[in-house]
């Protein structure tokens, strides 16, 4: 591969994995910020997969499948299963409008150059350069966190910060130990399994997924 | 040694393999305290070692425990024995009077040695993403045992446990990964990687200016999962609807892991960034907790919140000791996090304890407690005393030299501030205790079934072992002198 070929290539699944935490906050229905989570899973094992062929690293593309099966497929695979189940509500609910969020996730991806502006500063490579934009993607997961009231969007939110953190590894560093790499993986299962078990018992408790309801304890 | 030191974790690892198969049964239960006795029993041993020769490596280096590791080794094997002591009657009584499932007793034992066996690794493993993972994973199986209860009280304090602890761990993640990139990028030996061990050393030339985001982070993203304010709304509702041994080992050893974190990191990052930077995000860190915990507990009206809370304010003077950063500093916040830890998992039992006897923790309700239950009154007001640092108990010994390390290093505004917010502190547990001691109950007695000597010995012994050891170290510091000192030279050379 080439070497245009490759930075076209990853400035292209970079570029979906930005688009894709943007389209997120854009989307009305549940069922489209997951598919949409799914796409980001995808085009973030793509860009493994580059960096791995790039840089002929066997650890690295393995690593990529395993994004792929993680979080390309078994994770939004789990969200997508406790909407089924617990028949959620099919409409985003959210505490600002769409235009707004887009605007706070421009302004959060400006801030994102803004802070990381010392760490690129060290970049030896085109592609940790564009470190910032993992940044952004996991402020973007911040920001949905923080503005949405349904349980499963708080889910997505939080594997959409977990997808930057992914990205600013792999575009800073080409990945951390494989040991450690697997040790994240399976957390992050874990943490999404557990918070699809809450979101079920949240749904028997209170026949609904409505975040607002939960204000039972407070000093 | 390393090799005892590095199959540590399996032991729980065991214990829980053999509740999943015999359930929770009086045989596991024991088993249960057993692996948390055997971790202590480990933890001294291996303190002795460390002072005695220098840091135990085992598998290649993977596996380090230096003094600072030993320190909290021994904390995590003391507040684990304590509470699973205590959790042996207190879960089986839950079974007897079908509060609880013998299904979900079960999955309490399992839940509960799989924390201890990721406690063990946080602290012996020589790699700051093996460290992450081993927190991460206290914190999923923590949550759900605060679900335990499974009611929609618990159902709540577990989502926000999770989802806020998630947000936080996720934000120590990302400033991991930034370091991880600093060091790569600085020019010094790629082999270096996560492990602790070989960045201090060349700690000094990374690149200053880079560290400081990603520092940044890890200090709020573990500032979080240790419950420092303003990012602590998620620990009152965690450790009070956690059942009641479970919130000593949350306030006592799980917490203070993402302290043990911190400095760690800070042992790293000093060189390069010097002191400033670190020095006051921590204190504002610090002085945010206390004066959060002093405003919530003079009106507190729940006993297990008034504890989350005090945890709020030890975590915020034990982050003060390392933000001062001095060696004096250090052990003092050190010994803080062993006396703090050593209390707070003998009051969450006896929170647990004085449920039984009156039906209910709030406050109101616990006036005479002593005339109710001598032992219970007098146990629950002596942890209040310990907690408010009032002499014998090494809290008292522990905040005095805090201050005075403060005052040394010219931080006397923020002393200042520390003592006000502490003196407040100190009346609220004050006028609780006194309310326990005085007194004619107000509510009606709740009839408590008489136990089995053996289930009686098996709740005190441990919640008396534990306030007599802190009054010990309180009175005389020796059988961890030695330690503390190498433990502080590890973040203060």
């Amino acid at each position: 591969m080439s070497d245009t070929t490759f930075t076209q290539l990853l400035d292209l699944a970079v570029g979906t994995v930005v688009v894709a935490s943007f389209a997120a906050l854009w989307l009305r229905r549940l069922v489209g910020v997951i598919n949409i989570l799914a796409v980001q899973g995808v085009a973030l094992a793509a860009v493994a997969l580059l960096l791995g062929v790039h840089e002929s690293e066997p650890e690295l593309v393995a690593v990529a499948l395993m994004v792929l099966v993680l979080r390309g497929l078994v994770l939004p695979g789990l969200i997508m299963r406790a909407v089924h189940t617990t028949g959620a509500r099919a409409e985003v609910e959210s505490l600002i409008n769409v235009p707004s969020s887009l605007l706070a996730a421009s302004v959060l991806t400006l801030f994102a150059y803004a802070v990381s502006r010392d760490l690129v500063a060290l970049a030896d490579t085109p592609h940790a350069q564009a470190m910032p934009l993992g940044i952004a993607v996991a402020l973007i997961g911040i920001l949905m966190l923080v503005t949405r009231r349904k349980a499963i969007m708080q889910i997505s939110a939080i594997l959409m910060l977990d997808n930057g953190i992914a990205l600013v590894m792999f575009l800073g560093t080409s990945g951390v130990p494989v040991a450690v790499e697997l040790g994240i993986a399976s957390d992050v299962l874990l943490a999404v399994l557990v918070l699809q078990v809450l979101t079920f018992r949240i749904h028997l408790e209170f026949g609904g997924g409505d975040l607002d309801q939960l204000t039972e304890l407070r000093d | 040694m390393g090799g005892l030191v590095a199959s540590l974790p399996l032991v729980p690892i065991v214990v829980a393999v053999a509740i999943a198969i015999l359930g929770w049964r009086s045989l596991t239960a024991w088993a249960s305290a057993g692996s948390a006795f055997v971790i202590l029993a480990v933890a001294v041993a291996a303190s002795v070692w460390v002072v005695d020769q220098g840091p135990i490596v085992a598998l290649g280096g993977e596996v380090r425990l230096d003094a600072l590791g030993a320190v909290v080794l021994l904390l995590i094997g003391t507040v684990a024995s304590i509470t699973t002591t205590y959790a042996t009657t207190y879960i089986t009584r839950e079974v007897t009077d079908g509060s609880a499932t013998a299904r979900r007793a079960t999955w309490y034992g399992i839940l509960v040695q799989v924390t201890l066996a990721a406690l063990v690794v946080v602290v012996i493993a020589d790699n700051l993403g093996v460290m992450w993972v081993a927190i991460e994973a206290t914190t999923i199986a923590t949550v759900l045992l605060v679900g335990h209860q499974r009611d929609s009280a618990s159902l709540e304090a577990s989502w926000k446990y999770l989802v806020l602890g998630s947000v936080g761990i996720a934000t120590a993640l990302l400033g991991t990964v930034l370091v991880y990139y600093v060091v790569r990028h600085s020019g010094v030996d790629v082999d270096a990687g996560l492990s602790w061990s070989q960045l201090v050393p060349v700690a000094g030339r990374l690149d200053a200016s880079a560290l400081r985001l990603p520092i940044g982070l890890v200090i709020v993203g573990y500032g979080t999962k240790a419950g420092l304010a303003p990012l602590h709304s998620w620990l009152p509702d965690a450790y009070s609807q956690a059942p009641a041994p479970v919130g000593g080992l949350l306030a006592g050893a799980v917490s203070a892991m993402s302290m043990y974190a911190i400095m760690r990191f800070t042992a790293i990052a000093r060189p390069a960034l010097g002191d400033t930077f670190i020095r006051n995000l921590l204190i504002i860190g610090a002085i945010a907790s206390l004066v959060t915990a002093a405003s919530f507990m003079l009106t507190q009206r729940d006993l297990k919140r008034l504890l989350a809370y005090s945890s709020v304010e030890h975590m915020g003077l034990i982050a003060l000791g390392v933000a001062i950063g001095s060696p004096l500093a250090v052990s003092a916040a050190l010994l803080h996090m062993i006396g703090n830890g050593t209390v707070k998992a003998v009051a969450f039992s006896t929170a647990g304890e004085v449920e039984r006897h009156l039906g209910t923790t709030t406050l109101a309700h616990t006036r005479g407690l002593l005339d109710r239950d001598r032992f219970t009154g007098t146990t629950f007001a002596l942890c209040l005393v310990a907690l408010a640092g009032l002499p014998p108990f090494s809290l008292f010994a522990s905040e005095v030299a805090l201050v005075r390390a403060g005052l040394n290093d010219g931080l006397d505004w923020v002393i200042a501030i520390a003592l006000a917010a502490m003196m407040v502190i100190f009346t609220a547990l004050a006028v609780q205790a006194i309310n326990v001691l005085t007194g004619p109950a107000t509510n009606a007695p709740i009839d408590v079934p008489i136990e089995s000597r053996a289930a009686t010995v098996a709740t005190r012994v441990p919640l008396v072992a534990g306030l007599v050891m802190v009054a010990v170290l309180g009175v005389t510091i020796w059988p961890i002198s030695r330690l503390l000192e190498d433990a502080a030279a590890v973040l203060a050379p």
